[in-house]
């Protein structure tokens, strides 16, 4: 009887944000019905959302364990800016020979890396030196957004090979490659999330810390793990970024950071940790997309947007909170 | 001696020093008066607003949007006296009005639907701002009248240097000055600001609180009002500072000023913070980067430091939190 109701409750929340969709879509399809349903404009949303959907992933994990990552954007951008020097030193725009496949794997090791660092840092100062997740990454996020405008000086780094921009740029069997490299982390996550004791540490963990810790779970390696999957993650969105963009900047992506706590919160993720699918968060990716490039259409001011989002939030939050208390006055 | 070392106060200062020594060895300039005198004008903007995020940490909260509070309230102040004129104490008025307004929603939301303040704010942030960009067009204000650019140049203490060029305390640190002194009156002698330590002490669950007699809702009013109050001062006072009013002149500064207010001692979960932490925070943040201009190291440089000495500051605070702990734990198994 428990189970069967926990598993409406779930169906209901797959089922809420289908409807949610659907409405989007309907309202879209109404504000600007010759142009949102263009294959153009649809094959550019499959561009944008792998690297929002790859940031928010990192969000996310965080969150599960009862975190938040501030210094998610902040730590793709210094991939991003790495993968770029190294790709000019290797491969300068004014030496393109062939496509420089070799070049190109060794560069995603570069942002990899970065990422691993950036999540090994982060995780050492919540796990073991027990720094609160919010000030640990946000001093993270200065310190790095510091290297970032000290490598740069704030210009623009341009200019990468062929084989690179394939990467955010280029289609495989027709489908964008940046939605293929989505979908396949995206079910890697979800697995190591759902089938994994590291994946059951992370929802212990997230609902309840203590006791996490006496039912012999190491909690700082969950942690540990956690923070690094977050950094891959974000290195991960700054590769399909930068080649998408053929550029790396200090700044990009600065207004991601609201979007992925929103889609993460939209998608079902509890705040206080413990609760959270990637399915959900899939669909609320979907929703979140189609209404930015919806507004982008209708060329509706950035700022109006900005506003927008911010509304979204508090309006997905207070939703959540009828529905927790809705859900509790049942049991 | 011994309670003096086991005050996160003390560190602070002693890295002050330290850091004075440092800076005035490799630049005379650092250590005069008329240095001393600006710093503490031009950073009276980061300095007030710290306040404000002092008291809603104290209470186990985070704002992130107050600065654009700030904004909207300078703003719409700069809009009303650039069209009808006015004097001083009204455009203080209309952007501490505004500023106890947007602090008010931020705190229905908080209490009403018991979403975590760092999400509201967000949030906030940005509908607050983009609001502001959209109704501003963001067009940027510089005939601000002349009263007001003559109010910024009052001292209240006036010296001549070595050229005969007048300097002096200057007006705006006097706001600065009274604005702690509220708040150090309310955190200490007022049962509300005791109120305060006890909810930001209970964490999540704010029932121990509410059963020992606290009114919780009155507690998250005044916490998120008195920033709005703080935010509102700031904005005039960094119009005052700068005399033009641009939209996004002070979004993105919310982060310097959390820095100060953590790197003074104040915790995230809620609780512990002093009036006299957060003012050597900022001092801590003003001697930095003043210092790092004197010395001429490349402004690129700045943030880099000031990541590692919030890094730094976090991380000795929760070491030292831990080993508390510990001890707390062994004295109990004695």
């Amino acid at each position: 009887m428990e189970l069967k109701k926990r598993i409406n409750w779930i169906q209901n929340e797959f089922a809420m944000l289908s409807i949610i969709i659907l409405v989007v879509l309907l309202l879209m399809g109404v504000l600007n019905p010759l142009r949102f349903f263009r294959i153009y404009n649809l094959q550019s949303m499959a561009f944008q959302l792998p690297e929002l959907g790859l940031l928010s992933l990192g969000m996310m994990v965080i969150m599960l364990t009862g975190g938040i990552n501030l210094s998610l954007i902040a730590s793709a951008n210094l991939s991003g800016i790495l993968m770029a020097l190294v790709l000019n030193r290797l491969a300068p725009p004014e030496t393109f020979i062939g496509s420089g496949s070799g070049i190109v794997l060794l560069v995603i090791l570069v942002g990899l890396a970065a990422g691993v660092a950036v999540g090994l840092a982060n995780g050492a100062l919540v796990a073991y030196v027990g720094v609160s997740p919010i000030l640990a990454t946000l001093g993270m996020m200065t310190l790095l957004n510091g290297v970032n405008i000290l490598i740069t000086k704030g210009y623009v780094i341009s200019g990468f090979p062929p084989a690179f921009q394939f990467i955010g740029n280029g289609k495989a069997l027709g489908i964008p490659f940046p939605m293929i490299i989505f979908a396949l982390i995206a079910i890697v996550v979800g697995i190591a999330m759902k089938r994994t004791p590291y994946g059951l540490e992370v929802y212990m963990l997230g609902t309840n810390e203590i006791a996490t810790r006496y039912s012999a779970v190491n909690v700082p390696k969950v942690l540990m793990k956690s923070y690094v999957i977050s950094g891959l993650l974000s290195a991960t969105a700054a590769i399909v970024m930068i080649s998408r963009f053929n550029s790396a900047k200090s700044d990009y992506g600065e207004s991601y950071l609201l979007v992925t706590i929103l889609a993460a919160i939209l998608g079902g993720t509890n705040v206080y940790g413990g609760f959270g699918k990637v399915t959900g968060l899939i669909l609320a990716l979907v929703i979140l997309q189609i209404i930015s490039s919806g507004l982008n259409l209708l060329q509706v001011n950035a700022f109006i947007t900005r506003a927008i989002w911010g509304m979204i939030l508090a309006a997905v939050m207070i939703g959540q909170y009828y529905r927790i208390r809705a859900a509790s006055r049942i049991r | 001696m011994k309670r003096l070392l086991q005050k996160h106060e003390s560190y602070i200062f002693l890295a002050i020093i330290l850091l004075t020594v440092v800076i005035t060895a490799l630049n005379q300039n650092f250590l005069t008066l008329e240095n001393l005198f600006d710093i503490l004008k031009s950073y009276s903007f980061i300095g007030i607003m710290s306040v404000g995020v002092l008291v809603v940490l104290i209470s186990g909260g985070i704002d992130i949007s107050f600065t654009a509070v700030a904004t909207v309230g300078q703003y719409v102040m700069a809009v009303i006296i650039t069209k009808y004129t006015g004097n001083i104490v009204l455009a203080f008025t209309i952007s501490i009005f505004i500023g106890i307004l947007l602090g008010l929603i931020n705190a229905m939301f908080i209490y009403f639907f018991n979403i975590p303040t760092i999400i509201v704010t967000i949030g906030t942030l940005n509908v607050f701002y983009g609001l502001l960009i959209v109704f501003s067009g963001g067009r940027w204000l510089y005939n601000l009248p002349e009263w007001f650019a003559k109010f910024a140049e009052i001292r209240v203490l006036t010296l001549l240097n070595a050229n005969g060029i007048p300097y002096g305390l200057s007006i705006i640190t006097v706001i600065w000055i009274a604005v702690i002194a509220i708040a150090a009156f309310i955190l200490r002698f007022t049962v509300l600001g005791r109120s305060l330590y006890a909810v930001g002490g209970c964490g999540f669950d704010k029932s121990p609180a509410q059963r020992a007699g606290i009114n919780i809702f009155r507690v998250q009013m005044f916490v998120y009002a008195f920033m709005g109050f703080t935010a509102g001062i700031a904005g005039v006072v960094q119009a005052l500072l700068v005399q033009t009013v641009a939209p996004n002149s002070i979004v993105g500064k919310e982060l310097n000023v959390i820095a100060a207010v953590i790197i003074g001692g104040a915790s995230i979960s809620g609780g512990t913070g002093t009036i006299t932490g957060t003012v050597l925070g900022v001092m801590l943040l003003a001697i930095l980067s003043n210092g790092l201009t004197l010395m001429r190291v490349p402004s690129y440089w700045y943030d880099v430091v000031i990541g590692l000495v919030i890094l730094l500051s976090v991380s000795a605070s929760a070491l030292r939190q831990k080993k508390k702990m510990q001890r707390a734990i062994a004295v109990e198994e004695a």
